[in-house]
């Protein structure tokens, strides 16, 4: 019963999250204005933005719930874990398809190693690490014990990526500064409303997927006591 | 001497004496240094133009990679022979084996790069053999094994161990040897230590960040 209010919660919040995207859409497409230099070109940057945004929050989620893992060894904290892991590393690998088509005519190249670009190929690296690393270890307690140191020590990476635009020369755009926004006012509120929906259906998805994975773990008990 | 350093010591003098009794693990990463060095000499063909632009990367790498040989074997060889069970039975925190295996591991590393940079600087035509390098080697071996040995206890209770080893190592330290490759190609270049501070100061970053981590989370790597 409480399964099915779950699953209601996640349809609901998967309408609301794609509505929100719908809006974000128009308000990308048609909404903003056209930027002076790059053109309509510079649209990108309101997804790319949004997915790096929910990118580097899954990765944060994963530390906080690998951090209460350790604490509680509650298998919640575990799945909480991994299912931020899996949406994060998805959402992570579109921010940086959509900045190599932005930077292909902007930069002249898909790919460079620059400081942010590298950082973000050894986070995408970290993360795909841990996927490998569960799949490695039988004992489910061991594995989510490694599991969460992994995404405790690999969470270094998030704000060394975060921060490098900001610490060395580099050529990727820095938008926010302590002293503000390079952005017109259109422009801002068409970022705020792709977060803003994109955050959702990073919510809704993980909903789902923890949901996911609390069931097969029910499906495992099961063939277990069937077993017996 | 506090209880606590002392058997950290013990822990230490443990892992130097099994070494010489075999001298195994060192002759295996001294002979992988070489190996490295000649490999990247094929590869590259370090010629006396190009040779000062890509001999930290090349030394860099071949420490990378005899590195995680030594790491390995620290807690295979436990593991394997039961002793790592024996270990944690001793009346001590967890926190004081980590430093043990960890402080044997940076020692071990470091005797390889002593040893190997001499080797460098003949076969690449190079004065290695400075203090300011000799700082950036250690600040760099500290984070490397400090985080490597937190992995080897992980990996040696998985499957495929000795793969896994360098898969989740390398990304997790790819920035730290990123900045040891950069700031010894600093020196190299003729800048003192003051003028690639920024990246002392990311080595140090990590190796703080990397020893507290490591210090927090083995309790949870090694119970059973």
């Amino acid at each position: 019963m409480e399964r099915w209010g779950v699953s209601k919660l996640a349809i609901v919040l998967h309408g609301l999250a794609g509505a929100a995207i719908l809006v974000a859409l128009y308000m990308a497409l048609v909404f903003a204005p056209t930027e002076a230099t790059m053109g309509h070109v510079q649209r990108i940057f309101y997804w790319h933005v949004a997915t790096a945004w929910v990118g580097f929050f899954a990765f944060f989620i994963t530390l906080v719930a690998s951090i209460a893992y350790l604490r509680t060894g509650r298998r919640r904290w575990d799945i909480v874990a991994l299912s931020s892991v899996e949406i994060g590393l998805a959402f992570a690998v579109i921010m940086t398809v959509t900045g190599s088509l932005w930077a292909k005519p902007v930069w002249n190249t898909w790919w460079t190693w620059e400081p942010r670009l590298t950082t973000v190929a050894i986070m995408l690296l970290i993360y795909a690490t841990y996927l490998l690393l569960r799949r490695v270890i039988e004992d489910p307690g061991r594995r989510a014990r490694f599991a969460a140191v992994y995404g405790i020590a690999g969470f270094v990476s998030v704000p060394i990526t975060f921060m490098a635009i900001r610490w060395w020369r580099t050529i990727h755009p820095v938008i926010f500064k302590s002293e503000g926004f390079d952005l017109t006012p259109a422009m801002l509120a068409a970022l705020i409303v792709s977060v803003l929906a994109y955050s959702l259906l990073y919510i809704s998805l993980l909903l789902l997927r923890t949901q996911l994975e609390f069931l097969s773990d029910e499906v495992a008990e099961l063939r277990e006591s069937l077993d017996e | 001497m506090s209880s606590a350093w002392q058997a950290v010591w013990a822990i230490v003098k443990k892992d130097i004496l099994a070494e010489l009794r075999t001298k195994e693990t060192l002759s295996m990463m001294l002979i992988f240094v070489l190996l490295a060095v000649f490999i990247f000499n094929f590869a590259f063909d370090l010629r006396v133009e190009n040779v000062r632009e890509v001999a930290p990367g090349v030394m860099w790498v071949a420490f990378v990679f005899a590195g995680v040989l030594g790491l390995n074997r620290s807690f295979i060889q436990e593991a394997d022979k039961g002793c790592l069970d024996g270990l944690l039975m001793t009346p001590v925190e967890r926190s004081v084996i980590y430093f043990g295996k960890m402080l044997g591991n940076l020692i071990f590393m470091l005797v390889v790069d002593a040893i190997s940079l001499p080797v460098f600087s003949v076969l690449l035509n190079l004065a290695l053999v400075r203090w300011d390098i000799a700082l950036i080697v250690v600040l760099g071996t500290l984070g490397f094994a400090g985080v490597g040995t937190l992995f080897s206890a992980m990996t040696a209770n998985t499957r495929a161990r000795e793969v896994m080893l360098p898969l989740l190592l390398f990304p997790v330290a790819l920035p730290l040897v990123l900045a040891a490759v950069k700031a010894t190609a600093g020196v190299l270049d003729g800048a003192g230590l003051r003028e690639v501070a920024n990246w002392l100061n990311l080595l140090i970053g990590y190796d703080v960040a990397f020893l507290t981590i490591s210090y927090l989370t083995f309790d949870y790597v090694v119970e059973s």
